[in-house]
């Protein structure tokens, strides 16, 4: 205790009006709780394994693409096809480079991704499906490689991908994401009064069905169209 | 036991009886003998003499057995398989706006994780003062605060880009779900850990084999994100995140991270698969928007919809829909019964809360004349719910997410509701 009692009590009187205004509120304001305890320098490096654009995250690590061919036969090809093709509905890892402006566009690592530091980091994190986090850094390199190479991003079967070298190469579609722009949409720009009486002429008319297409469940047939979200 | 025997076998028989007489009704025939009267009233009904349950038989309720048909429904040509998967919220069959537990769609990337919760830690490192673990019961000692909110997946209304595909709003729009939630304001958490100046991005990550990952931007992340441990009072259901889930209120569902272990602090957003490959929305020129986060404005008629379709002939009857924006609350909601060409101010009842489903009712005398039912639903930041060919003459058809158009259903003369399309 202070031997200096009227210090005490003017101490007090001064985090008396910031305790009644905390008092008022739902919940303290900014500041801290004294709970949890600091994570270990082992414990953030069990989690934290991702990789940013820029390489950040990178671990230490090459593989080249014929060696990644090899661990892809053998973990990957059952499910995405012998070269990134896919199999049944599972996602297409390849191929469809010119295709995102087509009736039916095909997303692929190579026309679609944007950055080769997700397809490193995807993999690593979650794949094999059923498997996950059971490859190392070194086949995630080499895998990550020979997907370049499926996709004629790299054409020597003998590229070798590394924490060094792997922020120099490109995606192809890098450069065609825009953000978010809906608000400049006609449809939001424009917030007069919508119509309320006689909007249209004449008599509504279906044009379309889905009782004809026939894909709900309840009475679905086989011609289902092929999946869309994945 | 035989008493027990005795007990249990004529509340079966009096279901049997009970489903039957509900087909002769609606058949048209259950008055054939009205001037006798019905014979559920007539005659002394089982439950009506026999006892039923005691107070043990159910220690956890479940919905009346009559009740059965109440349940989500997967669509498997959807998905490669059901582990990475979507199923839907029976929206045709629910009221008000709260969704029940058991009945919230799910929507996992690599099944259901089952946590203990003593096992579970959730993990805050990066640009942070202090990078640190919490356990359960830590989070626990926070303030807590309860909030509703819809949660809608990003492709809720995905299939129904290219015109009508599936017949149900179950599957058209069923992809959302509005609990109330209990938690934690992800905001003391981040100032338990200190976020240092440089620290603009969040990135979230999931516990489970797939480890769901998506970066969110400080402000959103201090302003109004949870991290909840319970939904409708109780704890989470394992399929919506159990023991933890981010809450990220008015964005897309993808992005509030079940069975939470991880928040990162950085300075640039990391472009995870679910931000690139997924969850970005291709335009007709090629180019794909990403970062599209807010679920727009948007609304569907519930009841009657095609699983729903009108049995009970000419006259009053009651349509009801939900309207939802993720730009704040529902400030009016427009009906019509003739495919858009006359709207009719819609009556909102229950709570209207930013970021929450609200529940509308329409009021009418049908005639038996065919209905091209519509809704439109405006925000109170003065948004209009737009029509899919004006979102189509935008975006072309190929987004897959944010659908938030106008659904038509087509009303015949004998109350038979389908999913269409109109001029």
């Amino acid at each position: 205790m202070s031997r200096f009692p009227e210090l005490v009590l003017a101490a007090a009187l001064l985090v008396a009006p910031a305790s009644a205004s905390l008092a008022a509120q739902d919940a303290p304001a900014a500041g801290k709780f004294g709970i949890g305890r600091e994570a270990t320098p082992e414990e953030v490096a069990a989690w934290d394994i991702d990789v940013r654009p820029d390489g950040l995250g990178l671990p230490e690590g090459r593989g080249t693409a014929a060696e990644g061919m090899a661990i892809y036969d053998e973990n990957c090809a059952s499910c995405h096809g012998d070269f990134g093709e896919a199999v049944d509905r599972w996602p297409v890892l390849a191929g469809g480079q010119g295709t995102l402006e087509n009736e039916r566009p095909e997303k692929t690592i190579g026309s679609y991704w944007p950055h080769l530091s997700t397809v490193y980091d995807y993999v690593r994190r979650a794949m094999p499906f059923g498997n996950a986090r059971s490859l190392s850094d070194d086949d995630v390199y080499a895998l990550t490689a020979y997907l370049l190479y499926l996709n004629d991003i790299v054409d020597d079967e003998d590229f070798e991908l590394s924490k060094e070298n792997f922020t120099s190469i490109k995606l192809p579609n890098a450069d065609n994401f825009i953000e978010d722009d809906r608000e400049s949409e006609p449809h939001y720009a424009d917030k007069s009064d919508p119509c309320m009486r006689d909007c249209k002429p004449d008599k509504a008319e279906v044009k379309m069905h889905a009782a004809v297409l026939d894909v709900t469940p309840e009475n679905a047939d086989d011609n289902a169209p092929q999946g869309g979200i994945d | 036991m035989a008493e027990r025997q005795q007990v249990l076998s004529p509340s079966r028989r009096g279901f049997l009886t009970g489903g039957l007489m509900g087909a002769a009704a609606l058949a048209g025939t259950g008055l054939a003998r009205a001037s006798e009267g019905e014979e559920v009233i007539t005659e002394i009904q089982d439950w009506n003499r026999y006892p039923g349950d005691g107070v043990d038989a159910r220690p956890y309720g479940q919905p009346s057995q009559f009740e059965a048909h109440v349940v989500r429904k997967n669509v498997p040509w959807l998905t490669s398989d059901s582990i990475s998967s979507i199923n839907f919220t029976p929206l045709h069959e629910l009221d008000g706006i709260i969704t029940p537990n058991g009945l919230c769609f799910e929507r996992h990337h690599a099944g259901i994780a089952e946590i203990e919760p003593g096992s579970h830690r959730l993990m805050i490192n990066g640009l942070v003062d202090r990078q640190l673990v919490f356990t359960m019961a830590d989070l626990k000692r926070f303030p807590r605060e309860n909030r509703i909110f819809f949660l809608e997946c990003a492709a809720n209304s995905g299939m129904e880009w290219r015109g009508a595909q599936l017949n149900g709003c179950q599957f058209t729009h069923g992809m959302i779900h509005c609990v109330a939630y209990t938690g934690v304001r992800l905001k003391y958490l981040l100032e338990e850990a200190g976020v240092k100046t440089a620290g603009k991005w969040l990135l979230a990550e999931g516990a489970d084999a797939s480890a769901m990952t998506r970066s969110i931007p400080m402000e959103k992340a201090l302003d109004d994100c949870m991290v909840a441990f319970a939904m409708n009072g109780e704890a989470l259901r394992p399929e919506q995140g159990y023991p933890i889930r981010l809450v990220v209120p008015g964005w897309e569902g993808n992005m509030w991270i079940k069975w939470l272990r991880r928040l990162e602090v950085g300075d640039e957003p990391w472009e995870q698969r679910e931000e690139t490959s997924k969850y970005t929305d291709l335009l007709a020129n090629g180019k794909a928007r990403r970062h599209t986060w807010v679920m727009d404005v948007k609304s569907v008629i519930t009841n009657p919809s095609p699983q729903a379709p009108i049995t009970h002939g000419k006259g009053a009857m009651v349509l009801s829909g939900l309207a939802w924006s993720g730009n704040g609350a529902i400030s009016r909601v427009d009906v019509s019964i003739d495919g858009g060409r006359n709207w009719h101010a819609a009556r909102i009842d229950g709570p209207s809360l930013p970021m929450a489903l609200h529940r509308f009712y329409y009021e009418f005398d049908w005639d038996g004349s065919e209905l091209f039912l519509q809704s439109r639903a405006i925000d109170d930041r003065g948004f209009i719910q737009p029509t899919k060919e004006q979102l189509r003459s935008v975006r072309g058809p190929n987004s897959i997410y944010h659908n938030n158009g106008i659904q038509t259903w087509h009303v015949d003369g004998e109350g038979v509701v389908e999913n269409v399309e109109i001029s």
